[in-house]
């Protein structure tokens, strides 16, 4: 179970990202993060497993509170908790299997990571995601050989190779398709049911969101001003979080074949200073 | 949409000037002209010498045009297997101390004080041009391929390091976020994600290096430091032209092969 509490994010440059954020999610919950461009999404999840550093406020996973935690506990913390990202984020030039296996470099020593002596369950466990996500002929490729669906498949089972107790999932179908989309939004919905884990997915297509996911959180300015159900999205709901719009054509149809495009529409200012801030920050914690 | 039918479009547009003020842009490029015709005026050509020299630099063109490969092959021979000996030895030692100086010099991964310190070595060993460093090390440790062999390791410091760090502040940060959320220590983030996006370059610029190492060691040798550098300036100072030459000859073939080499590993380790 995952719990925040009065998590709060200030910029130094500022910029408020996130304001007295709290939720719970249950073991086995799917929840689908919704928001225009600069709300906040990406620092939200990022704030989670700290590689963006909360100003205030708390995170539990479990019985481990992660704010608190030292640079040794965090790295413990953090394998427990995979992440999956927009650009898939795989090392280019590893093969697919070191990209899985890279997902045990919390559990392994750095010898053994740099020989790439994993250990012979970590590797039978790689093997079985690789098989689960469709990936069993292309094991020994390059990432960079693969197709943006198959990298963003090694980039889940990478996430599934430390074990998780939870996953982190920011904007996972961004880059492709609108069928690779589902499929990708299928898998990751399947695989958590398949182990009861509890997952947070930032997306940007309101319409994906509703069709895949059980509970919508929708966040505008970096303040939670909606939760509950998908069915609550309604014309009033939207505006509350987007802004006025007309969002006929995006409130749930009864089909699955739902209008696409509803992205890319004027994104309000503040978005590149807040992903920029976010970058620098990230990276900063690297040293 | 707005549409005003009344009022016609312009039809001129010109690129913005980068520098916007008029008059600031004239004046910096007056002053430039200016200058550089200033500058040109000041060079002294003593035209008599010209002519002069015009005849050695001839003598110096047909001793080129036949080149004489036998009568000092023995000392050819010694000073190749010496500059060579020296390239590898250089340029192995050189990469294998640049890489953690690069490392620590790259600002995205090391903490401020180890930047601090590797940034200083780097720009101590680029600010000395590998003459003043042969020289230098010649008076440390006499004559000889040894103070050559310290001269080229001390210059592939600072090429090959800082390189290597701009390398890695230049990777996708993405990578190694990635890395790092898994739970990754600092090392093994520098083994996973970083390693894998700068090795194809870091192979390109050694054997780079490898050839202006090489090349810097038919220099040095003229100051003392060894190698087929020394022998091309005993052959100078002796006016045989003919052996000179040969030995250029000599120097251009084995800077092609290393050229054609490098080419070909680069396109591999990609």
């Amino acid at each position: 179970m995952l719990r925040l509490t009065n998590l709060s994010k200030v910029y130094a440059t500022g910029d408020r990202a996130l304001t007295d954020v709290s939720f719970t999610v249950e073991p086995g919950q799917v929840v689908g993060l919704i928001g225009p461009s600069g709300a906040g999404k990406s620092t939200l999840i990022r704030c989670i497993n700290r590689l963006v550093e909360p100003t205030s406020g708390q995170v539990h996973l479990g019985d481990m509170e992660i704010t608190g935690m030292r640079r040794h506990g965090l790295r413990r913390a953090r394998r427990r908790i995979g992440m999956i990202f927009q650009e898939y984020a795989l090392v280019e030039r590893l093969t697919v299997m070191e990209n899985v296996l890279s997902g045990q470099l919390g559990y392994v020593g750095f010898w053994r990571s740099f020989f790439r002596k994993f250990p012979p369950e970590a590797v039978a466990n790689a093997y079985r995601l690789l098989d689960r996500v469709g990936l069993s002929a292309h094991v020994d490729k390059r990432a960079d050989a693969l197709s943006g669906g198959q990298r963003q498949r090694v980039g889940i089972a990478r996430a599934l190779a430390q074990n998780p107790d939870l996953l982190l999932i920011d904007e996972p179908t961004a880059s492709l398709d609108p069928k690779t989309s589902r499929q990708i939004m299928r898998l990751i919905v399947e695989i958590c049911d398949e182990r009861g884990l509890p997952a947070i997915i930032n997306i940007h297509d309101v319409a994906l969101a509703q069709q895949f996911v059980r509970r919508i959180i929708g966040l505008q300015s970096g303040h939670v001003v909606f939760d509950g159900s998908p069915d609550g999205l309604d014309a009033e709901v939207l505006t509350k979080i987007y802004g006025e719009e007309d969002w006929s054509a995006t409130i749930r149809k009864t089909d699955d074949d739902v209008d696409e495009d509803l992205a890319d529409e004027g994104e309000p200012a503040g978005v590149v200073q807040e992903t920029e801030a976010a970058r620098r920050e990230r990276m900063a914690g690297l040293t | 949409m707005t549409m005003s039918p009344d009022v016609p479009f312009r039809e001129t547009w010109s690129r913005p000037p980068f520098i916007k003020r008029a008059w600031l842009r004239w004046t910096l490029y007056g002053g430039a002209l200016l200058y550089l015709a200033l500058a040109i005026g000041s060079i002294e050509v003593n035209w008599t010498r010209v002519w002069d020299g015009l005849d050695r630099g001839v003598r110096f063109i047909e001793g080129f045009l036949v080149p004489d490969f036998t009568s000092r092959w023995e000392d050819i021979l010694v000073g190749m297997e010496e500059s060579l000996t020296m390239t590898v030895t250089s340029t192995v030692v050189g990469v294998l101390i640049s890489i953690p100086i690069g490392i620590g010099a790259a600002r995205n991964i090391a903490p401020l004080p180890v930047y601090a310190v590797c940034r200083a070595i780097v720009a101590l060993s680029r600010s000395f041009q590998e003459i003043i460093v042969a020289i230098l090390f010649v008076a440390m440790f006499g004559f000889g391929p040894l103070a050559g062999f310290m001269t080229l390791s001390f210059a592939t410091i600072g090429f090959l390091a800082k390189l290597l760090a701009e390398d890695i502040e230049d990777i996708d940060e993405s990578q190694a976020e990635a890395i790092r959320a898994t739970g990754a220590g600092w090392w093994q983030i520098v083994t996973y994600a970083i390693q894998p996006q700068v090795m194809p370059r870091l192979v390109g610029l050694s054997l780079y290096r490898l050839d202006i190492n090489f090349r810097e060691s038919s220099v040095i040798g003229i100051v003392g430091a060894g190698g087929i550098g020394a022998t091309l300036n005993t052959a100078m100072d002796r006016y045989e032209y003919d052996s000179a030459a040969a030995i250029l000859i000599i120097i251009i073939l084995i800077v092609m092969a290393a050229e054609y080499l490098s080419g070909f590993v680069r396109k591999w380790v990609q």
